[in-house]
C-alpha cells in the first residue's frame, strides 16, 4: 500500500459558521486576507517538502471560488514540488479537464511536470465536483463526456512522437498537433480519475488499466465502488497497472486525547457550508439520482457527512484517528472491509489544524503507522478472465 | 406514446422523435410550453381547444420526446418545429410560446414564417439587449431557489409544485426538463447572440405579452425584446411575475384573444 499526504491548502480564517450561507462560489473574497494567504499557501508547501522527506508521496488538487481550497492551479503547485522535493511520487488529482478544456495545454503542463520532476509525475483528471460548474462556466450536463474526450486526447498527444495530428472531436478542435515536451515516463505517466457513484465509468477506467480514487465515503460505498472496479480490471502492462484509492481524513496522535483534538479540527472540511443550488447543478448527476432527489431521497455525498461525531465518522471509514497502533488496526479494518486497497490518500490537514500538529501528524504516520501497512499486498482482480473476455 | 388522458403520441419529423399532444379541432395553434411544461394542463388550454385545434410538442430533450446527442441548442429545435408545421402540412399556423417555448418561436418567426399567422411570445428568453456587464436575464442557477420563486412569481406560493404527490413518470420528466434546459442554455445564458440580428426578418404579426412583475425577466427587457420586431405590440399583465397566464388567466387570456381574434 502507497500512503499519500493530502491537504486542500484552506483558508479557514472566516467570519463565524452561522454567519455564511456559503463557503463556495459566492464568499466575497474581501474575507482572503492576501498577507494570511501568502503565509499559508508557503506553509502549506513546506508540509508537502516535510512529506517528501518522510517518505509520503503527494497528491495535489485544485478548486475554484472556495475558502476551502486555495490552490486554484494545480500544475503550478506540482511543478513547484516537482523541482524541490525528490523522492516521493506527485500526484494531481486532478486536472479539472472537463471543466477547463484545452486538453492539449494539459498534456504539455504534465509533460512539463514529468521531466523537471524526473519521471515522479502521476496524472489524475476530475470531471470536477458540482460546484465547480459555476466558476467554470461549463455545461453540467455533458461533464462526463468532456472528461473522457480529453483524456483520450491528452493520452493521444502524449503518446504520438512521429509528428503532428489533428482533432475534430464533440468539445475540442486542434490542428497540427504535436507537443514538445513530451513526457519522461513512457508511454505516458499513470492516469488516474476520480468517481463517487457512476459505475459504468469506474469500469471503464478499470478496463483501461487507469488507477480509481474516491473521498471521504462510507466504506460500504468504497467497496461497492472499488469491486465494479476489480470486476472490470484488466492489467494492460501500465506502471502498476492502475490500483485502487481511497482518501479518508487521518489523524495520528501520542495519545487519544491528542489524536481526537486533531480528528475534530480536520471535520471542519466535511462541516464546509454549501447553499443548495451549488450542490446540484442541472444535469449534473443522472435524472434517475435528481428524481431521488425531488422524493428527498438523495442528498449528495458531502450533505451525508456533515455535522457528524467523528465516533460515527470513524466507524465509517471516513476518519481515522488514534494513537499509531491503533490507526494501524483502523487502516487495516477498512483494507478489508473495501477488499483491498492500494493507494491510502490522507488528507491529514484541514481548517484550523496548525502547522506542528500536521507535521506530528505525519512525522507519527511515517514512522510508526507506514512500515506496518507498506507492506499489504496489492488488491486483486475480480473474475479477471472474464473482463479479459 | 400514445397516453389516454392527454392523447399525445411520439412523430417521427425528419429523423426525431417528437411528443405531441393534440386537442380540438379548427385553426391550428402551436402552442410552445415554458421548460417546466407548466402550461400542458391549464384550464385555458381546453378553453382555446374549444375553437381551435392546439398542437402541443414537447421539445427534444423534454417530456416524452429523447433527445438526440447531436442537438445543442434552442436554433435546432426550432428547425424541428419548422419540420413538424410542414409534416402536420398546416398553414397560416398561429404560435403562442412561453417563456423558453417564445424564444422557440421567435428564432422559428426568423427562420421561415411563411407558414406562420400570427405570433405571440410571453415573458420569453431569447435576446441580448445590454453590454457584456449587464444582466439582461437574472441568473436563475446561480442563486439560492427561494430566491428564484420571487423573480418567477408575483406571489411565489403560486410556483410551488408538490412532488411528493407526483409519480415516477412525472417526476423522471421534471428530471429530465431541469436537465435539457441546462443543456440546451447554459452558455449563451438564455440568448441566441445572433437572434437580435435576425428579428428583423419576421413580417407576422405579433403581440408580446408580459408579467409587469417579472423580476427574472423584467418588463424592460421584454420592450426592448418587442421594439426589435417589426410592428410588434407590447401588453403588460399587472399583479403577475414570468407566468402571467398561471397567475392572471383572465386578464391573459383577454388580451390573447382581442390578438387573435
Amino acid at each position: 500500500m502507497q500512503a499519500w499526504f493530502f491537504t486542500e491548502m484552506p483558508y479557514p480564517h472566516l467570519p463565524p459558521m452561522e454567519d455564511m450561507s456559503t463557503m463556495r462560489v459566492s464568499l466575497a473574497s474581501k474575507h482572503f486576507d492576501p498577507k494570511v494567504g501568502a503565509d499559508l499557501y508557503n506553509r502549506y508547501l513546506d508540509e508537502y517538502m516535510i512529506a517528501d522527506d518522510l517518505g509520503l508521496n503527494m497528491v495535489l488538487n485544485e478548486h475554484h471560488q472556495t475558502a476551502t481550497c486555495m490552490d486554484t492551479c494545480v500544475p503550478l503547485t506540482a511543478a513547484i514540488l516537482a523541482r524541490q522535493t525528490s523522492k516521493g511520487r506527485i500526484c494531481i488529482l486532478g486536472n479539472p479537464i472537463a471543466n477547463r478544456g484545452d486538453p492539449i495545454r494539459i498534456a504539455e503542463e504534465m509533460a512539463m511536470i514529468d521531466c523537471i520532476s524526473r519521471g515522479r509525475l502521476d496524472a489524475g483528471f476530475v470531471r470536477g465536483v458540482p460546484y465547480e460548474v459555476f466558476a467554470a462556466n461549463s455545461n453540467p450536463t455533458q461533464t462526463v463526456e468532456r472528461l473522457w474526450e480529453g483524456i483520450d486526447l491528452c493520452i493521444k498527444a502524449w503518446t504520438t512522437t512521429d509528428g503532428p495530428f489533428n482533432f475534430e472531436g464533440q468539445f475540442t478542435h486542434r490542428r497540427a498537433v504535436n507537443i514538445w515536451p513530451r513526457p519522461l515516463q513512457s508511454p505516458h505517466p499513470q492516469v488516474w480519475i476520480t468517481g463517487s457513484s457512476d459505475l459504468d465509468n469506474i469500469k471503464r477506467a478499470a478496463s483501461r488499466g487507469i488507477t480509481f480514487a474516491t473521498f471521504l465515503q462510507p466504506h460500504t460505498k468504497v467497496k461497492w465502488m472499488f469491486d465494479a472496479y476489480r470486476s472490470a480490471h484488466v492489467d494492460t502492462g501500465m506502471p502498476d497497472g492502475g490500483g485502487t484509492s481511497y482518501m479518508p481524513l487521518v489523524f495520528v496522535g501520542d495519545n487519544m486525547e491528542e489524536a481526537e483534538k486533531g480528528a475534530k479540527a480536520l471535520t471542519w472540511y466535511l462541516d464546509a457550508k454549501t447553499e443548495p443550488q451549488y450542490r446540484n447543478p442541472p444535469g449534473y448527476v443522472p435524472v434517475d439520482f435528481n428524481v431521488a432527489a425531488l422524493k428527498g431521497t438523495f442528498t449528495g455525498r458531502t450533505e451525508a457527512m456533515r455535522k457528524q461525531s467523528i465516533e460515527y465518522l470513524k466507524d465509517q471509514g471516513v476518519l481515522i484517528y488514534g494513537t499509531p497502533d491503533v490507526v494501524v488496526k483502523q487502516i487495516k479494518r477498512l483494507y478489508e472491509l473495501t477488499g483491498g486497497l492500494d493507494n491510502l490518500l490522507m488528507m491529514m490537514q484541514a481548517g484550523f489544524l496548525d502547522h506542528a500538529s500536521t507535521v506530528k501528524n505525519m512525522t507519527l504516520f511515517a514512522k510508526e503507522v507506514y512500515p506496518q501497512i507498506r507492506d499489504l499486498p496489492r488488491s486483486q482482480p475480480l473474475n479477471a478472465k472474464a473482463a479479459a473476455e | 406514446m400514445t397516453s389516454a388522458d392527454t392523447k399525445s403520441r411520439l412523430m417521427n419529423v425528419g429523423g426525431v422523435q417528437l411528443e405531441v399532444d393534440i386537442r380540438g379541432s379548427g385553426a391550428p395553434l402551436l402552442l410552445l410550453s415554458s421548460e417546466d411544461q407548466l402550461e400542458n394542463h391549464l384550464p385555458f388550454v381546453d378553453a382555446l381547444a374549444k375553437t381551435r385545434q392546439v398542437i402541443i410538442p414537447s421539445p427534444p430533450g423534454f417530456g416524452h420526446s429523447p433527445r438526440p446527442d447531436w442537438m445543442t441548442n434552442v436554433d435546432d429545435i426550432a428547425y424541428v418545429y419548422l419540420d413538424l408545421i410542414e409534416a402536420m402540412k398546416l398553414k397560416s399556423t398561429d404560435i403562442l410560446g412561453f417563456s423558453l417555448g417564445g424564444w422557440i418561436a421567435a428564432e422559428m418567426a426568423t427562420k421561415d414564417d411563411s407558414l406562420i399567422g400570427k405570433l405571440v411570445l410571453v415573458d420569453a428568453y431569447g435576446v441580448k439587449i445590454g453590454g457584456p456587464f449587464d444582466v439582461d436575464i437574472e441568473d436563475m442557477w446561480t442563486q439560492h431557489p427561494d430566491k428564484v420563486a420571487t423573480w418567477k412569481w408575483h406571489d411565489a406560493a403560486k410556483g410551488k409544485r408538490d412532488f411528493a404527490a407526483m409519480s415516477d413518470d412525472q417526476l423522471t420528466v421534471v428530471a429530465q426538463n431541469i436537465e435539457t434546459f441546462a443543456r440546451f442554455c447554459w452558455e449563451p445564458y438564455m440568448h441566441n447572440p445572433k437572434l437580435k440580428r435576425r428579428l428583423h426578418r419576421i413580417k407576422t404579426p405579433t403581440l408580446v405579452i408580459w408579467g409587469a412583475n417579472d423580476g427574472l425577466t423584467k418588463p424592460a427587457y421584454g420592450k426592448a425584446y418587442a421594439e426589435l420586431i417589426p410592428g410588434a405590440k407590447f401588453e403588460t399583465i399587472a399583479s403577475a411575475g414570468h407566468f402571467p397566464h398561471i397567475e392572471q388567466p383572465d386578464a391573459f387570456m383577454k388580451t390573447l384573444n382581442g390578438f387573435l381574434a
